[in-house]
């Protein structure tokens, strides 16, 4: 079995970054010009990786397929990011944040990545603010904070309800700079289609581009994968429309590792699915759970009444609602991580208390904030949170209670990689979302955002230079070589496919039944059972997809249904590896939920003896099993505990 | 409650930047009026699909508000006849049964058609890399409460940084003009000392840009202003105008 | 140069010469006041008016500020025109909080000028143009007086012809004033909504005065 080194640096855990960079090796600036570098995405860790690299001087490809860079689905993001600055001198620490994020993610993260992560997480402020990131300040003029879930401090820093889109904003003007300045080539409305290896490292990516439909080769000296998660595998989520797994899923069958893919994130706070015609579910900001309570009725028959419209949330009277957050977890309680507020709110609702017709939806009351803080300040800090949920629903949340579900949301799993961010592909490399590093089987909410920016600020520009400085002898690479030409071929070839079919069913079609099956069997609670079923319909659904789906339209056009199918095919492929990987951990962390292993109180039950490792999966072949090589976790200064959000 | 409606569709086709367009007219039965107005184009793309015929190709992709890629002209407005929203967060409620909904893309100079409803928008990106930016590389910056900003300051840096960048203020306006898109992240970074040392430098090359690419000229009509899904204020291109015109007179 | 190069300087031209005019409108207004009250007044302003030096210099000036506008504006409309595309949008509705007469500027600055023409024919022709080219015709070109009352008193045509004039200036105004403030830069978020408030209070004094003033010509003539 192969030994899966994951790189981390000799010493004390606080020293291992400061060690590695004293250490590692560096590109003279002179050399820097002769590298190219390929960075795939342009979110909050693609865009600053790409403005950074820029910056020190080596020549920067970068790709996006929306039609600018600021479109990326980082700008989403809502609530803040975390930083242990201490700014509110309420006892924090890089060590807190480090062990709360540990924590949080269930301790299945490597300990060496998230200490390096709290580290640089100061730094991340520092370099928003000086980029003119206007975030929230308080009278004096200084920095404000707002407390997120599974922390006990005040860390997370804040723009309004859109800190995801003042940080993008952020790196994308340091990105346009870049362009600006020629040193950056950007290439919008392109979608990476493949990594090409040449004698075994990653030295280009195909890509289509998406407005003539043709396909073009790059070469580069390393590639860089920074395209975001996979959850749109259950087609229902919080992610963009376009968002997909297809980039990482290319480099998983060029033999990269894929590491954790169970691991997505159910975000409890997203406004209810209504119809069948539904495309996407909203979020709202975690930040709600800050002044808004959480409950269902007490009694079965209220809450029968309110699934059959005949009751309103506000006609249930205060001793007969069950904030169910509160009563379970005394210590946090409506601010326990997102793993454990999701699985609440199901198990509520699958008790039969849910408040809508669905039957699937719990109440977020801002009525005991309105009275405590007036209307005016909740209007204040969720005015507009508010105004998208009445948009939606035509309910006012100022009024009624709103209701909410939980919803996928982020994968923690992705592209495995070492600690300096290298996927088993030499030169090839993974950040932000796309890979699996530091959140474990939970991520905290605002850890996102600090993550994507670290890797793509602070940690890759320094790593990718250990690869980097062997290569300076290496010229540039023409994609007349035979790999480049073999790699564009087979995607000819697999698209011509697709064209062929001519089958019944729109993609969006069968996009859905895959979502059904990933959200029914794959979903917030799994076994055995259902997910050796899940296997095998997601194999009938692979079959049914290569021969009775419709695309219309050329090949070689711009063709909206094409790029679906294409990223459908991978998802399809994800979701299956998914269940695999969900089927070989058998135990309950994080986002990953076994039924059969709960406690009697139905709390998450880990099992540390067998499962203290990273799954990497790898690659065998079309229509083969892969095969799980694991990474152990060791623990060297943090003892693993039951996450208690009791006391 | 919300209803079903029946409502027809007049979308705007044209197959290439220089192809001459036309309106297609097309019928949708019992469509739910809690369906958001891009679901109501994906049931209408799943019907053509269904009839063999060529989708409607449009740009949107976060649907929450924010990504700033949905760019629909619907019955005369950008973004539909919501206020303070964008096209994705449009909801059939706003349409009666029977109404008769006219979809155009952006129209403007500076934003050629690509297909149907798909415009180009790199112009706005080619105004920021010409000066939208904070001249500083990553690393060795200053603490970030080394400067206490004023919280009206950074209020309204935040006001104006809200924008996503859609273009619907140079569809709106009938010059054509991107005065407000400039004049917002002009107005952010002026309005911070982080972005102030370099102020006169980014308003002359952003408003250079902008001129080189074509887009019109500010007549103050504040149509810009009225249809902005984000509610950015004209007050930012009196800034604009200002420092625009003071770095040129101390030139 | 910056002025004639970028769009904020084409559109500080149209300010800065539109608040020109504003001035303008201001003095010339004072003059049918004192009208009003007395031809005799007037015909003496009418007079230190004449073929003097200074006068030409001004009548000068102004019609440079004139020319300057009205050239910038066709500029500017043309650009902007083409900034529009070739593709017009099939479905154009107002928005709410947008003026009508925001939109329409260069047609009601071009009524504006039209009239401009017949006012000139009527009495810059018959009175500076007439004094300086020694053209004497029945009356005697620094009689204002006398040249108000043939035009006004009574006449219908005239006085209609001149208050529509008037009506399209008050729409150029209420729009122009606010905006030519806006331009030069001297405006906030508190102050928007007061120069859009001061701007039709401007417009409404210059062209209401305009009017009664017009319209006790056509009742009275000019003061005793």
């Amino acid at each position: 079995m192969t030994q899966i080194d994951s790189k981390i640096p000799q010493g004390p855990l606080a020293e291992k970054w400061k060690n590695y960079k004293d250490h590692q090796k560096l590109v003279n600036p002179a050399n820097k010009r002769r590298l190219d570098v390929i960075v795939v995405g342009t979110g909050l860790a693609g865009a600053s990786a790409a403005a950074s690299l820029a910056e020190m001087g080596f020549n920067v490809l970068n790709f996006c397929i929306q039609d600018s860079p600021r479109r990326a689905h980082s700008i989403a993001a809502q609530g803040g990011i975390n930083a242990a600055k201490n700014y509110q001198n309420d006892g924090d620490s890089v060590y807190r944040l480090f062990y709360d994020t540990i924590k949080g993610g269930d301790y299945r993260a490597r300990e060496a990545n998230v200490y390096r992560l709290a580290e640089v997480s100061n730094s991340i402020i520092d370099q928003c603010v000086a980029q003119g990131v206007p975030f929230a300040r308080e009278y004096g003029g200084l920095l404000d904070n707002r407390s997120f879930g599974g922390a006990q401090v005040s860390r997370t820093f804040y723009a309004r309800g859109q800190t995801g889109q003042q940080l993008l904003l952020g790196a994308y003007s340091a990105l346009s700079r870049m362009i600006g300045l020629n040193k950056v080539k950007m290439y919008t409305r392109h979608e990476m289609l493949d990594v090409v290896k040449i004698d075994g490292r990653a030295r280009g990516i195909i890509a289509r581009n998406l407005i003539t439909g043709k396909i073009e080769r790059f070469s580069a000296h390393a590639v860089v994968v920074a395209t975001g998660g996979y959850v749109n595998t259950f087609f229902l989520s919080t992610n963009a429309m376009a968002s997909n797994g297809s980039a990482a899923w290319q480099c998983y069958k060029k033999g990269a590792y894929f590491a954790n893919p169970c691991m997505v994130q159910i975000h409890p706070t997203c406004v209810p699915v209504h119809g069948d015609y539904q495309s996407k579910l909203t979020l709202m900001s975690e930040s709600l759970r800050n002044d808004g309570r959480i409950w269902v009725p007490k009694k079965l028959e209220d809450a029968k009444a309110l699934q059959a419209g005949t009751k309103k949330g506000k006609d249930i009277p205060e001793e007969d609602r069950d904030y169910y957050l509160e009563r379970r977890y005394p210590a946090f309680g409506n601010l326990v991580p997102r793993d454990v507020a999701s699985r609440a709110a199901k198990e509520r609702c699958d008790a039969g208390f849910g408040v809508n017709n669905t039957g699937l939806a719990v109440f977020l009351d801002f009525s005991d904030a309105i009275n405590r803080l007036g209307k005016d300040v909740v209007k204040a800090k969720y005015g507009n949170l508010f105004d998208m949920y009445e948009e939606i629903t035509n309910d006012d949340p100022y009024e009624t209670p709103m209701m909410i579900y939980p919803a996928l949301h982020y994968s923690m799993g992705g592209l495995w990689v070492d600690y300096e961010l290298q996927t088993s592909i030499p030169g090839l490399f993974a950040i932000g979302e796309a890979n699996f590093s530091d959140h474990g089987a939970n991520r905290l909410g605002a850890s996102a955002l600090m993550q994507g920016l670290a890797d793509g600020y602070f940690v890759l520009p320094y790593t990718i230079q250990n690869y980097l400085s062997d290569q300076i002898q290496v010229p540039r690479f023409s994609t007349d070589l035979p790999e480049f030409a073999a790699s564009e071929k087979a995607i000819k070839d697999r698209i011509q496919k697709l064209m062929s079919i001519k089958g019944k069913e729109s993609v969006d079609s069968i996009h859905k039944k895959l979502g059904h099956i990933m959200w029914e069997y794959i979903g917030m609670a799994r076994d055995a059972e259902g997910l050796k079923e899940a296997i095998q319909k997601l194999k009938d659904l692979k079959k049914e997809f290569w021969t009775n789906v419709h695309i219309p339209g050329q090949a070689e056009d711009l063709n909206v249904e094409l790029e679906k199918a294409l990223r459908l095919a991978d998802f399809i492929e994800i979701g299956t590896l998914m269940a695999h990987d969900a089927l070989d951990r058998a135990e309950s962390c994080g986002g990953h939920f076994r039924t059969e292993h709960q406690t009697e109180e139905g709390e998450a039950l880990r099992h540390d003896d067998k499962f203290m490792y990273v799954s990497c999966w790898e690659y065998q072949g079309e229509d083969k099993d892969p095969v799980m090589l694991k990474e152990d976790l060791n623990y060297e200064f943090v003892v693993p505990q039951t996450r208690n959000y009791k006391k | 409650m919300d209803k079903d409606i029946n409502i027809t569709l007049k979308v705007w086709r044209q197959k290439g930047p220089k192809e001459k367009g036309q309106f297609e007219t097309y019928q949708l039965k019992n469509i739910n009026q809690g369906t958001s107005f891009l679901e109501m184009l994906d049931i209408l793309n799943e019907q053509l699909i269904n009839e063999g015929k060529d989708p409607v190709v449009f740009d949107h992709d976060c649907r929450e508000g924010i990504c700033g890629m949905c760019s629909l002209y619907v019955n005369g407005h950008p973004h539909g006849p919501a206020t303070g929203a964008t096209t994705c967060q449009l909801y059939m409620r706003r349409f009666n049964d029977g109404e008769t909904i006219t979809i155009e893309p952006w129209r403007s100079a500076g934003f050629p058609v690509i297909r149907d409803l798909m415009v180009d928008r790199y112009a706005y990106d080619k105004i920021i890399q010409a000066g939208g930016f904070v001249s500083v590389n990553t690393g060795g910056v200053p603490d970030a409460n080394a400067i206490a900003i004023p919280k009206a300051d950074a209020d309204l840096a935040m006001d104006a940084a809200a924008c996503i960048g859609c273009g619907a203020c140079a569809a709106a306006c009938k010059n054509g003009s991107a005065m407000l898109f400039v004049s917002a992240k002009v107005s952010q970074l002026a309005l911070l000392p982080q972005g102030k040392v370099e102020a006169a430098r980014r308003a002359k090359a952003m408003v250079a840009k902008m001129d080189e690419l074509g887009f019109g000229n500010c007549t103050n009509t504040r149509a810009c202003e009225m249809e902005c899904p984000k509610n950015i204020s004209v007050s930012n291109i009196a800034r604009l105008n200002r420092e625009f015109i003071c770095a040129k007179l101390k030139d | 140069m910056w002025l004639l190069n970028s769009s904020i300087g084409k559109k500080l031209i149209m300010s800065i010469s539109g608040l020109f005019l504003i001035l303008f409108l201001l003095f010339h207004l004072c003059m049918n006041i004192a009208a009003v009250f007395s031809g005799e007044a007037y015909n003496v302003i009418c007079g230190l008016l004449g073929s003097n030096w200074y006068a030409l210099v001004g009548t000068l000036v102004l019609a440079a500020g004139v020319v300057v506008h009205f050239v910038y504006a066709i500029i500017l409309t043309l650009q902007n025109r083409k900034a529009r595309g070739n593709d017009r949008y099939a479905i154009n509705a107002r928005p709410k909080g947008v003026e009508w007469a925001s939109q329409n500027m260069f047609v009601l600055g071009l009524i504006v000028i039209l009239f401009m023409i017949l006012h000139f024919s009527q009495f810059w022709y018959n009175m500076m143009f007439a004094e300086l080219a020694g053209i004497h015709g029945d009356i005697h070109p620094q009689d204002g007086a006398a040249f108000i009352n043939f035009y006004f008193q009574g006449n219908v045509v005239n006085t209609v012809l001149y208050l529509v004039w008037f009506v399209a200036l008050w729409f150029h105004l209420t729009h122009g004033f606010w905006s030519a403030i806006h331009t030069i830069g001297w405006n906030n978020t508190i102050w928007l909504n007061r120069w859009e408030c001061i701007s039709k209070w401007v417009a409404t004094i210059i062209c209401g005065l305009f009017a009664v003033i017009t319209i006790i010509f056509f009742l009275n003539g000019v003061g005793a």
